[in-house]
């Protein structure tokens, strides 16, 4: 066999490998019952759920909590399947996160309580700005 | 009034680049394709003026963009949005490409710029790297064009001279007047007013705009079918752009570290990764054209990788740009709706490039033979493999959300996601490839071309090795090394430094200009080994040994990793005695921190008043002077101290009301051996009123002093004033304003509470002193014995919690950087150099 063809048989191996290990830690998105029902099964990977903050009838945010030591906070967040669930953060409210209008949670359970380890935002594109001081 | 004509005339220059692009690259095109001489120099004339007016208009597209920005004219969108009357001067710049617009001006400013370099450079390149410059740039006009096609309603491209009023129609003040201009803008985003915030933009898209340069050599290579001859101009360009892409990383990293405070420089977010991997696949690229210069192997490579390295820029701002990543980045740019515009311009070059390649193919030369095993041009192909695959690692899992939307076009649902722990996840990849990188880097120097006995290798290699094997055992038992993982990433880096370090013994002698390579390794093994210690042995220092929590409110790691100061109680931490000296805060237009103490805030946070005189870095206060300040930030003094030497630190926090948290920026003490990284992770609540010992009540006269809560007080002098801030004084009202002079544990405070009479009521204003925890009342006058009553109230003394990380040898890290950039400028030169020699005998 020729060098370059050991070469070639190796880099995909290689490349295989790569594919599997990264399939094999990949999150995925959720939403809550599924979130739940892997932890129960004891998969504690961080997933990915993807929802918004809760909102009353006038549409005003409601159930956020800031945490005692003011760097920690909590918020209702409705998945996709419109399950609320409260999460639990180590980390204060990131800026612009009333605005958003979509909110991934990176996280998982512990016990009944979710608690994430990463929040990213989705805010509405500029052309959908509303408001302005006058 | 408004400014039409500015918004008008930058229209006009956005669609005037867009025009002259398309008529250069149409222009050049035919240059390139025709053979006729006479005809062929009227083509390239007309390219030419094409791409000068191009030029000509970008520039004009850049400085009215300036002319919005510096003169405050929110009635653009741009202004508005992205900044307000307070930034000074850097920042206004900054604010230029702080918008995805201004970010594609600043990329097609510093093309059309290379444009000209390459025109006046390369003569017989100039009509074929023109076609591809000229359309590059007119994709990238696009992407700001704001026109609406007519009939079908497609917007195409996002303009930065956009009305305000155009943005936001449904806004009820537009509708009653046209013509409304906001006051002031909504300002930066104060995590980027920092200064490397001001120079990374510039330096990245250099980088960006430089990859274009090989790419359309080697386009330009393949349609002429000059399949050797491209190689030579490209290769200067692709080491300059390895240089300043690398550096512009780089500093994105180093700002992170300042600013951010998750403790690192690397974060793998999708928006690092998408540049990171250009960068490792343009590195190998380089490392391919020197393998064929010199031994004529692996030309189709080059061309691979060439193409490869713009294609990833393109990929990587088809990612950061088109909302893609909504789901995963925590700061991609916002959704401009320009996605399928970027798409275009992404699938464009990658079909034209890839369809071009393929059919040249079978006639792009390749030597026949096989490359020995020991011959450099086999393990430098080997080392280039790894740095694909190491492109290819972090490729994969940031292309999932592209991935999810690719195959939900054919209805299957795929929920992939990114790791969620990304560091652990990447760093466990990465780290093996680096490993790999730093032996072969160092091995592979004393390899020759074409072939080597493997006796006369391995005794070329033997020293080197042995030393660093040495090195590496002394530090592995010093610094405790005890991760194979580590220990063998700390040999590797060890190995290549000294085996390059031999290289280049070697060539001092006889051409010191052809060190680039080694030198460059050398910078690669310091980065490694400062990349190992600086994450792999970044610890925790401020560990709370007092066996007390600091509260039972938070979790336990909370408690355990975080130490709470109390104002003028000095603790011990990392060997320094520490105390906490107060909040400061700092002017917006010089240096310097003010106490917090020192001065009364007013309705308007950027402004206060000093009590005391105050020469702040050169630029004199007197006591009742107006300090403009940086109202949303405030500093916490901390002062290390150690064998009779202090150090300050000032970390950062945005206290954020509406939002009730609080942004921490961390503050940096560097030694030679480590970085001290320290940020506040908990801070008082301003706004939550203290309680406040019953008053204790003191009856003096003016100069008398007294005690209050054992600090020595004197009663200095009290004055009628005639204005007090927030209230209006009328004829009959009196109002009286005391002196008080505390001298507290770290020097005097100065406390001056009002007594006013207003419409014949008593109103009393007290003033606190927050360093000491004191607040005084101007309770009574008694004129009939010339005695005030003042009143003091005390509470529990100011704290912060801070966290504090060490970050061993994280300056071999940076070194390594710059050492690596230095490489790459020695090689850069002598590149030029040849290429200019060749020039000169007509080889272009």
């Amino acid at each position: 066999m020729k060098k370059s063809h050991i070469l070639i048989i190796v880099v995909i191996a290689v490349a295989i490998g790569i594919m599997v290990g990264t399939a094999g830690d990949a999150s995925t998105y959720v939403n809550f019952d599924e979130a739940h029902k892997l932890a129960a099964a004891g998969k504690t990977k961080d997933i990915h759920v993807v929802g918004q903050l809760k909102k009353d009838a006038g549409g005003h945010i409601v159930g956020i909590e800031e945490g005692a030591d003011r760097v920690s906070f909590s918020f209702i967040l409705v998945d996709d399947a419109g399950k609320e669930q409260r999460v639990e953060y180590n980390e204060p409210m990131p800026p612009d996160m009333l605005k958003s209008e979509k909110v991934v949670i990176v996280g998982s359970y512990a016990g009944e309580r979710f608690k994430a380890s990463k929040i990213i935002l989705k805010c509405p594109s500029k052309y959908q700005e509303e408001g302005i001081n006058a | 009034m408004m400014h039409y004509w500015v918004g008008n005339l930058g229209h006009f220059f956005v669609i005037t680049s867009f025009v002259t692009a398309i008529a250069a690259a149409f222009a050049y095109f035919r240059a390139a394709a025709t053979e006729d001489l006479g005809n062929k120099n009227a083509w390239l004339i007309n390219g030419r003026t094409g791409y000068y007016l191009h030029a000509v208009a970008i520039v004009g597209v850049c400085v009215l963009l300036f002319v919005i920005i510096c003169n405050h004219y929110f009635e653009y969108h741009y202004a508005y949005s992205h900044s307000d009357k307070k930034l000074s001067t850097d920042y206004l710049i900054s604010t230029f490409w702080n918008g995805q617009e201004g970010s594609f001006l600043l990329w097609m400013f510093w093309q059309a710029l290379l444009g000209i370099v390459l025109i006046h450079t390369n003569k017989f390149w100039e009509a074929p790297v023109m076609t591809v410059f000229a359309l590059v740039q007119a994709f990238l006009a696009s992407m700001i064009l704001g026109v609406v096609l007519p009939g079908i309603s497609v917007k195409i491209g996002s303009s930065p001279f956009i009305l305000l009023r155009e943005v936001m129609q449904d806004a009820p003040i537009f509708k009653t007047n046209p013509n409304f201009i906001p006051e002031d803008g909504t300002g930066l985003n104060p995590l980027l007013q920092n200064y490397w915030m001001v120079i990374h933009p510039p330096t990245l898209f250099l980088g960006f705009a430089t990859t274009l340069v090989p790419f359309s050599f080697c386009i330009a290579g393949l349609w002429f079918k000059k399949y050797r001859e491209w190689i030579r101009p490209s290769l200067p360009w692709a080491l300059f752009s390895a240089a300043v892409l690398g550096l512009g990383i780089l500093m994105g990293g180093y700002w992170a570290y300042e600013t951010l405070n998750f403790g690192g420089y690397w974060n793998w977010d999708p928006v690092e990764n998408g540049v990171y991997v250009p960068w490792l696949v343009l590195v190998g690229s380089i490392h391919t054209m020197i393998s064929y210069k010199n031994s004529e192997t692996a030309l189709k490579a080059s061309v691979i990788l060439v193409i490869a390295t713009f294609i990833l820029i393109l990929y990587s701002t088809f990612l950061t740009r088109s909302g893609v990543l909504g789901d995963t980045s925590v700061h991609s740019f916002t959704d401009l709706g320009l996605s399928g515009q970027l798409l275009a311009y992404l699938l464009f070059f990658a079909v034209a490039a890839i369809v071009l390649a393929i059919v040249r193919w079978r006639e792009i030369p390749s030597s026949k033979e096989e490359a020995a095993v020991y011959s450099r041009e086999f393990w430098i192909f080997i080392g280039v493999i790894t740095l694909c695959f190491m492109g290819f690692q972090v490729l994969i899992p940031t292309s999932f959300p592209v991935w999810n939307q690719f195959v939900g076009l054919f209805g299957i649902k795929s929920s992939l996601a990114p790791p969620g722990d990304q560091i652990a996840f990447y760093s466990k990849f990465q780290l093996w490839f680096a490993i790999i990188i730093a032996f072969l880097s160092g091995a592979v120097q004393f390899l020759w071309w074409k072939k080597i006995d493997v006796r006369t290798w391995m005794q070329q290699l033997i020293i080197p090795f042995v030393v660093a094997l040495l090195a590496a055992l002394i530090i592995v038992n010093v610094r405790k090394v005890f991760d194979i993982r580590f220990v063998l990433m700390l040999l590797g880096g060890l190995f290549t430094i000294c085996a390059n370090a031999k290289i280049i013994i070697q060539l001092m002698r006889t051409s010191p200009g052809l060190s680039g390579g080694a030198v460059a390794h050398i910078g690669v093994g310091l980065m490694l080994i400062g990349v190992m210690f600086s994450a792999g042995y970044s610890r925790v220092v401020s560990l709370n040994n007092t066996g007390m929590m600091i509260s039972k409110d938070f979790s336990d790691e909370f408690n355990r990793d975080n130490l709470i100061l109390f104002i003028n109680e000095p603790r011990t931490m990392w060997g320094y005695d520490i105390e906490y000296m107060g909040e400061r805060l700092v002017p917006r237009y010089h240096g310097g921190y003010v106490r917090s103490s020192d001065v009364v805030t007013t309705v308007d946070k950027d402004l206060v008043i000093t009590k005391i005189p105050q020469n702040l870095e050169g630029v004199a206060y007197k006591a009742g002077d107006t300090i403009r300040v940086k109202g949303e930030d405030t500093y916490y003094e901390i002062q290390l101290r150690k064998d009779g030497k202090t150090y300050k630190l000032h970390p950062r926090a945005q206290i954020n009301q509406e939002m009730g948290g609080i942004l921490a920026s961390p503050d940096i003490y560097r030694t030679v051996s480590a970085d001290l990284y320290t940020h506040v992770s908990s801070v008082m609540n301003t706004t939550e009123e203290p309680e406040w010992s019953p008053l204790q009540e003191d009856t003096v006269r003016q100069g008398q002093q007294f005690f209050a809560n054992d600090y020595v007080t004197v009663l200095e002098s009290v004055e009628r004033v005639n204005t007090v801030e927030g209230v209006t004084l009328g004829d009959q009202d009196v109002a009286v304003r005391a002196h008080i002079r505390i001298q507290g544990e770290r020097g005097d405070y100065i406390a001056e509470p009002l007594f006013v009479i207003k419409d014949k009521m008593v109103g009393r204003i007290s003033d606190e002193v927050k360093d000491l925890g004191l607040r005084f009342t101007l309770l009574s006058i008694h004129p009939e014995t010339n005695t005030f009553v003042v009143g003091v109230n005390t509470r529990q003394k100011d704290w912060v919690i801070i966290k504090a990380m060490e970050k061993p040898f994280i300056n071999i890290l940076w070194i390594g950087t710059l050492v690596l950039m230095a490489g790459f400028g020695i090689a850069m030169v002598r590149r030029f150099r040849e290429f200019i020699k060749m020039r000169a005998k007509g080889q272009e």
